[in-house]
């Protein structure tokens, strides 16, 4: 069979892949053709090749996102460990109904969907305002030392964060209350004072984030056509007027995008910020709990596992409604940027 | 301002630019700055002065008391350091072994198998199963196994690695089939071989992920022997249960803040300084998952 593959091995050298591509002469262009006949024949055996390079791939898919689907049925058992998965008895909804019953689960809905549409708005300006910066002094070198330390945060794992977080907030000789200190300003104990989390989360997200998401908008920007502006600048704009009447117009594309594809996860919140930053504290669980905090929480510490499992299959049911309509509206606006 | 000599006219706007991009990236620095300065902070002034930018009395107690003793320390980056190789050598085999075949046009499974894949990045089963099937389906709670699965295969790494390898000129392949070359080979002896920047950049991205994972450790490790980094520096700072465990001795030279703080830059400064150093890499791969 393998020698049959191969009658041109010996000498000849029109099985070249470039050859094949030029192929200007008839018979050529023939022997292509029946080499490409006889690889078709192969079918059978290039998909079993093809089906075993996938299949550890595929066997860990199966396990760890197939078989865990079947664990959604914990959200409608009272889960005993004792009994098990499939030993438990079921409860119908009465997860759900305590969940929603006992009211705790609105806030934490509440602060997921506000805090994310918060970071995302913030985020989006912040990064749009970075690159259009970097590409007015695009060329300058310096400009690669502004690229790599906004950048460098994406490196630093959360953990860290709360490390230097604690550093600015803390009571016991935070930088921040110095300061309050020197201005005559009472200090404030951070860590009990939920009202001002919103804010500290924004800019811990931002301090992660901002930097790497002005990439896209980066690359979207030194893609616009040169001409433009020079004809914005021979009718005499303003830089400002550049901005403003080329720039932005011509970035709304990929802004929409962006948007549209963040709010199809805006169910999901960012585990690292809301569990790291304000170090699990119960004081400020009213405004920084969120669905992701809420199903750890209650898996481990409450030890409600039906509870927990319910507001995961909550928050997977309503995240891929809200993916599958927002890839819909991508699909109108733009088909090619559209997830599937 | 040093850039401002090397460059003839500065224009209002760049001049606002590099203002602003200068202080944004002090942003960026100071903090970790912060964790620094206060790790050579003698624990007597900071505990009297505070968190200083710079060290009111510079002190190295912190850094002599973690080397005299640094077994936790080590502990923690070679089972980091091993799961990061162990998974990312896996990861990245195991997702081109799978983007390869669902590339393949002539593939007939392709279809079907990629909306296999595909599917589980909008819909998944969440924490709870997961927990369930790690702890007490597959027993591997408490082991390094529970560190090593979670970002073996990551879908989205798959749809980028896939994109890539469609643009293999069919010709190459054909040429290969030619001489005999069956599928397996074909894989390993080509399509690997002139994918590796590819690769690199998503070998690249699965090392962050397994290097500052602290979470999976959170959900399944019980045995200190086993911490990851990113969460032997999370188990200080929760309850300093690592290091109070020890036999300290009654006159202990540091307060835990400066010691806090020197683990941190000892667990997080030369991997952060090595991503810095492939961050081209990195950014290829941030930005091709941004846009597609």
């Amino acid at each position: 069979m393998i020698d049959e593959t191969r009658p041109h091995a010996s000498g000849e050298q029109v099985a070249v892949p470039g050859s094949l591509r030029v192929a200007a002469e008839p018979w050529q262009r023939r022997l292509a053709t029946g080499l490409r006949a006889r690889l078709g024949g192969r079918r059978a055996r290039t998909t079993l090749g093809l089906l075993l390079l996938a299949a550890p791939g595929l066997l860990y898919i199966f396990v760890f996102k197939y078989v865990t689907l079947i664990g959604i049925v914990v959200a409608f058992k009272r889960y005993r460990t004792v009994d098990g998965l499939l030993g438990s008895p079921w409860v119908g909804f009465e997860n759900f109904r305590f969940m929603f019953g006992t009211g705790a689960i609105w806030p934490v809905i509440r602060n997921t969907v506000a805090l994310n549409l918060l970071f995302l708005m913030a985020s989006t300006v912040v990064s749009l305002t970075i690159a259009i910066l970097i590409a007015e002094i695009y060329r300058q070198r310096v400009t690669r030392v502004y690229q790599t330390t906004l950048f460098f945060p994406q490196f630093i794992s959360w953990v860290l964060v709360s490390y230097f977080v604690y550093a600015l907030l803390s009571t016991e000789g935070g930088i921040i209350n110095g300061l309050l200190r020197q201005f005559g300003i009472e200090p404030i104990s951070w860590y009990t004072s939920p009202q001002y989390w919103p804010l500290i989360l924004l800019l811990a997200a931002l301090w992660k984030g901002a930097g790497a998401g002005s990439l896209l908008y980066l690359a979207a920007l030194l893609g616009i056509d040169p001409q433009y502006y020079e004809a914005a600048r021979i009718d005499g704009a303003n830089k400002w007027q550049e901005i403003r009447y080329i720039t932005l117009p011509l970035l709304v594309p990929v802004i929409v995008i962006q948007l549209l594809i963040a709010i199809g996860f805006i169910f999901n919140a960012d585990f690292g910020l809301f569990y790291q930053v304000p170090r699990n504290n119960a004081a400020l669980y009213p405004v920084t709990d969120v669905l992701d905090t809420f199903v750890f929480r209650s898996l481990t510490t409450v030890g409600n596992v039906g509870m927990a499992a319910a507001a995961g299959l909550l928050q997977a049911t309503v995240g891929f409604a809200l993916v599958l309509a927002s890839n819909w509206l991508v699909r109108r606006w733009n088909p090619e940027r559209s997830l599937f | 301002m040093i850039a401002l000599r090397t460059v003839r006219r500065v224009t209002p706007v760049q001049l606002i630019a590099h203002t602003v991009l200068a202080l944004l990236s002090l942003a960026c620095l100071l903090p970790l700055w912060l964790i620094v300065s206060a790790s050579f902070t003698d624990d007597r002034a900071l505990a009297r002065s505070g968190f200083r930018l710079w060290p009111q009395d510079w002190s190295l107690t912190a850094y002599q008391y973690i080397l005299t003793d640094p077994d936790q320390l080590l502990r923690s980056y070679l089972v980091t350091s091993v799961v990061t190789v162990v998974g990312v050598t896996l990861g990245v085999l195991m997702t081109a072994g799978l983007a390869w075949p669902l590339a393949r046009k002539d593939f007939a499974l392709s279809r079907p198998l990629s909306f296999f894949v595909f599917f589980t990045m909008l819909f998944n089963g969440g924490l709870v199963p997961y927990y369930l099937l790690v702890t007490r389906y597959l027993q591997i709670g408490n082991s390094i196994l529970a560190l090593l699965v979670p970002f073996l295969v990551v879908p989205f790494y798959v749809l980028i690695l896939r994109t890539y390898f469609a643009q293999i000129p069919q010709d190459l392949l054909d040429a290969a089939a030619i001489d005999g070359a069956g599928e397996v080979r074909m894989f390993f002896s080509i399509v690997l071989p002139i994918s590796r920047p590819a690769l690199a950049t998503i070998g690249l991205l699965l090392a962050l992920l397994y290097w500052n994972d602290w979470q999976t450790a959170l959900y399944f490790i019980r045995d200190p022997q086993l911490y990851p980094l990113q969460y032997l520096l999370y188990a200080i700072l929760e309850n300093a249960r690592v290091l109070a465990a020890r036999p300290t001795s009654v006159s202990t030279p540091v307060s835990s803040i400066p010691l806090q703080m020197a683990m941190a830059v000892l667990a997080t400064g030369p991997a952060a300084l090595a991503f810095l150093f492939f961050q081209k890499h990195l950014v290829r791969g941030i930005s091709i998952g941004a846009i597609k």
